[in-house]
């Protein structure tokens, strides 16, 4: 599923991975703790295709991301939540659901039903579809960012700090949608500095530190 | 193929509805057009001979002007909220989204076109003689400033320059646009004795090498 022995990344010029081993399998839910700079952003980054490895070998769901055209063809299997939403400000809530899931290469316009369904699983109001996303609170904007990710259905799931911004509420919603996700087969990869929380979510705890895997409690 | 086009249909689409519900062509870039020919009218002292001889430059500087300001609004809405890393994840390939946004620009950039062909014939006095001539150099400028544009969007994007550094990259790279579109106007006008269609053969030129050189780098711009 996830596999990466001796992954360097950079960031500029700055290694802000300097030889990652890391293996996931599918199924799984792993959680990315580590101090700010550790590498939890860029791991998850060079997972889902954005960054191409400096050194060493990153396989995501059997494609080889030493190369170019297989970084593109994951992409559109990997659900990235970044720490930004990746929203239009002047389209409704419906509409940038709709057009991400199409852009993720769902060959047709998704129904009402699903889009709906997604909105309502992330705890957003009905009356907030047709609501331009400029009107929405930055809780509801993360929200419906999920609820694009959710409309996907991604075969790997990572989340960059999924909990910031959120009400107690929201943050709930978002513990049931990685389980929901877990449960439909899915992996995922969590970076969290809510420990507690996340902990209650799975066993498996990978800790980075200064751009390495510094403890595995599932190695 | 057919994946393609779909991609690039649906990045359109998303920047004209986006366009549809800012309107930020409609109520600032558009008045803004009309604004610059009030102003060279002031500067040439509103004598419509003068303004006649020099409406085909006029207009040309006038467009060029407006497409700053619609690639700068075509890039901002892919940087406000990370909207760009989205499009890279979603799997669009990055001809595509290249062909979508020049696309979108290139729709906003006929409808100035029109309103500023409007404008001069308004203000200026001027009259069209040859309307087809007219039609097709509207049309192949704006293939050709649209897709030039969104290059040089993405690649003062990607560099992290800033936007204000967008005319002075953009600008004098279409210097031979402003001058085929402006002779081949001087023709359709009937203010000189040029041979417009000519003219029109560079501009195609410049389109079809704007289009498929743009297609092509477009990718190394929005890849980190």
């Amino acid at each position: 599923m996830v596999e990466l022995n001796a992954a360097v990344a950079l960031l500029g010029r700055f290694p802000a991975l300097t030889g990652v081993d890391l293996r996931i399998e599918a199924g799984e839910t792993v959680l990315l703790q580590g101090p700010n700079g550790a590498g939890k952003t860029t791991l998850l980054r060079l997972c889902a295709g954005l960054l191409a490895p400096e050194s060493g070998n990153v396989s995501v769901l059997g494609h080889d991301l030493t190369t170019g055209s297989e970084r593109r063809a994951v992409r559109r299997r990997v659900g990235l939540l970044g720490h930004s939403t990746g929203l239009y400000e002047d389209l409704t809530v419906a509409e940038n659901v709709r057009f991400w899931a199409r852009a993720a290469g769902l060959d047709a316009e998704p129904s009402v039903e699903r889009v709906v369904g997604a909105i309502q699983r992330l705890g957003l109001d009905d009356g907030l579809l047709d609501l331009p996303v400029h009107r929405l609170s930055a809780g509801q904007r993360r929200r419906t960012s999920l609820a694009a990710l959710v409309v996907r259905r991604p075969d790997l799931w990572l989340l960059d700090e999924p909990h910031a911004g959120l009400d107690q509420a929201g943050r709930n919603v978002v513990d049931t949608l990685i389980g929901d996700a877990v449960a439909a087969g899915g992996t995922v990869v969590v970076s969290s500095h809510e420990l507690e929380r996340v902990r209650s979510l799975s066993p498996r705890v990978v800790t980075l530190a200064g751009g390495a895997v510094h403890r595995d409690t599932g190695s | 193929m057919r994946r393609f086009l779909a991609d690039a249909r649906l990045v359109a689409a998303k920047d004209l509805r986006i366009e549809a519900r800012s309107r930020v062509v409609l109520n600032q870039v558009a008045p803004f057009a009309l604004l610059v020919l009030v102003l060279f009218g002031f500067a040439l002292d509103a004598d419509q001979r003068t303004l006649r001889a020099f409406a085909p430059g006029l207009f040309w500087v006038a467009v060029l002007l407006c497409a700053l300001l619609a690639v700068q609004r075509s890039v901002s809405v892919e940087q406000a909220d990370g909207a760009l890393t989205g499009l890279r994840l979603s799997g669009i390939s990055p001809a595509a989204l290249f062909i979508g946004k020049a696309a979108a620009v290139f729709v906003q950039l006929v409808v100035l076109e029109v309103l500023l062909t409007a404008g001069i014939i308004v203000l200026y006095g001027s009259e069209i003689e040859q309307p087809l001539l007219v039609v097709a150099t509207g049309l192949l400028a704006a293939v050709a400033v649209a897709c030039t544009g969104t290059l040089y969007g993405a690649l003062a994007s990607g560099l992290g320059v800033r936007e204000t550094l967008l005319p002075i990259l953009l600008l004098p790279v279409l210097a031979p646009v402003l001058i085929g579109a402006t002779r081949a106007f001087d023709d359709a006008l009937g203010n000189a004795a040029v041979d417009g269609w000519a003219w029109l053969g560079l501009l195609a030129v410049f389109a079809v090498v704007a289009t498929a050189g743009g297609a092509l780098a477009h990718g190394a711009l929005v890849e980190e």
